[in-house]
C-alpha cells in the first residue's frame, strides 16, 4: 500500500479548490460511528427517540459529519497527523432517511498560506442537499 | 430583557472556572483507530498500516483528526451528567466543536483528560456551555485540546440553531 503524494504549500494559492469529496451517510454508517465513538444517543438511530426530540427524523452525530470534512483533509493533505487543527459550528442537522442516505459533500479552498509556519488553512464548505450543514469549517494543515 | 419565572431545571453558571479530576488512563488501541476511520470514511493507509504510519514518520497508526472527541466526551461526562451542572441532557444539541493537535494521537498512547468549564453564556431560551478537554500523554505532555460547545434549551422553544 503506498502513501498519496502530499501536496507543496509553495504551490497553494489563497482562494484555490483543494479537493471535493462526496460521502454517502445512511443508518449503518451512524450505527458504526456510535459504536466507535462511543456517543450512543438514540436520536441517532431510532426514529422515534429522534421525534420525541422534536427533530424531523433520525440525524447524523455532528461529529460524525465533521469527522467525514477531516478525512478529505487529510486525503488530501497526504497524512493524516499533518492536521493540526480542525473545527467548525454544527448549522443544520444531517437528515438520515431509511432506506436511503444523505449525500454530505466537502470541498475545501485555501483560505490563508503560512510560509513561515509551514501550514496552510483549508477552508471547507460542508453541505447537504446544498445546504451548509458546517459553518465556520477549517482545519490548519502542516506541509512542508 | 427581562428574566421571566424560575425554571425547573436550568443550567448553573457559577461553575465557569470549575475543572474535574482527570479521567482514568485510556489507551489507545489499533483497533478503535480503525473502527473511527472507517465510521468517519477515513481512508488513509495510516490508520490501519503501521508500515504507512511509520514512512510517515509516526510511531504507530495515525488517530484520524476528529479521535480525540472520544476521548474529550467521556470526560464532558464528568460535568455534564453531574446533577450540579443543572444539564438536561435530553435538550442537548452540540452546537460547536474545535480540536487542537500538539502532536498525532497514535496506537499505544495512554492518555488523560482533565475537563474545565470555560463559559456558559445565556442566550435567550439557549444556554451555550464550553468545555475545554485538554488531553496529555503519561509524560503529562500536551497531545490535544478539544473545545466543545453544547446548546442547551431551557424554554419551551422546540427548535433552535447552534
Amino acid at each position: 500500500m503506498s502513501a498519496p503524494v502530499r501536496p507543496v504549500l509553495a504551490d497553494l494559492e489563497v482562494g484555490q479548490e483543494l479537493f471535493r469529496r462526496g460521502y454517502d451517510v445512511d443508518r449503518d454508517r451512524l450505527v458504526r460511528y456510535a459504536g466507535a465513538s462511543g456517543d450512543f444517543n438514540p436520536i441517532h438511530y431510532n426514529d422515534r427517540a429522534a421525534h420525541d426530540a422534536g427533530l424531523p427524523g433520525v440525524i447524523a452525530h455532528g461529529m460524525a459529519t465533521l469527522g467525514l470534512a477531516g478525512a478529505a483533509v487529510e486525503a488530501w493533505a497526504g497524512d493524516p497527523g499533518a492536521v493540526l487543527d480542525l473545527g467548525a459550528r454544527f448549522a443544520r442537522p444531517v437528515v438520515v432517511p431509511d432506506p436511503g442516505a444523505a449525500a454530505v459533500e466537502v470541498v475545501g479552498t485555501v483560505g490563508s498560506v503560512d510560509v513561515g509556519a509551514g501550514s496552510v488553512r483549508v477552508d471547507l464548505t460542508v453541505t447537504c442537499a446544498g445546504v451548509a450543514v458546517l459553518t465556520k469549517a477549517r482545519a490548519l494543515v502542516r506541509l512542508a | 430583557m427581562p428574566e421571566p419565572s424560575p425554571r425547573p431545571t436550568g443550567v448553573d453558571p457559577t461553575l465557569v472556572g470549575r475543572s474535574y479530576a482527570p479521567t482514568e488512563t485510556y489507551e489507545v488501541s489499533r483497533a478503535k483507530i480503525a473502527e473511527l476511520a472507517a465510521a468517519t470514511g477515513a481512508d488513509h493507509p495510516a490508520h490501519t498500516d503501521p508500515d504507512a504510519a511509520w514512512a510517515l514518520g509516526h510511531g504507530d497508526v495515525v488517530a484520524p483528526p476528529t479521535f480525540a472527541v472520544v476521548l474529550a466526551q467521556r470526560a464532558e461526562q464528568a460535568y455534564v451528567a453531574s446533577p450540579e451542572s443543572g444539564i438536561d441532557f435530553a435538550r442537548v444539541v452540540h452546537a460547536e466543536e474545535r480540536l487542537t493537535h500538539h502532536r498525532p494521537i497514535v496506537a499505544g498512547d495512554r492518555l488523560r483528560t482533565t475537563v474545565h468549564v470555560d463559559k456558559i453564556l445565556r442566550r435567550g431560551a439557549l444556554t451555550l456551555v464550553t468545555t475545554r478537554a485538554e488531553i496529555a500523554d503519561e509524560a503529562d505532555a500536551p497531545v490535544s485540546t478539544v473545545v466543545s460547545t453544547l446548546a442547551v434549551r431551557e424554554g419551551d422553544m422546540p427548535e433552535a440553531d447552534g
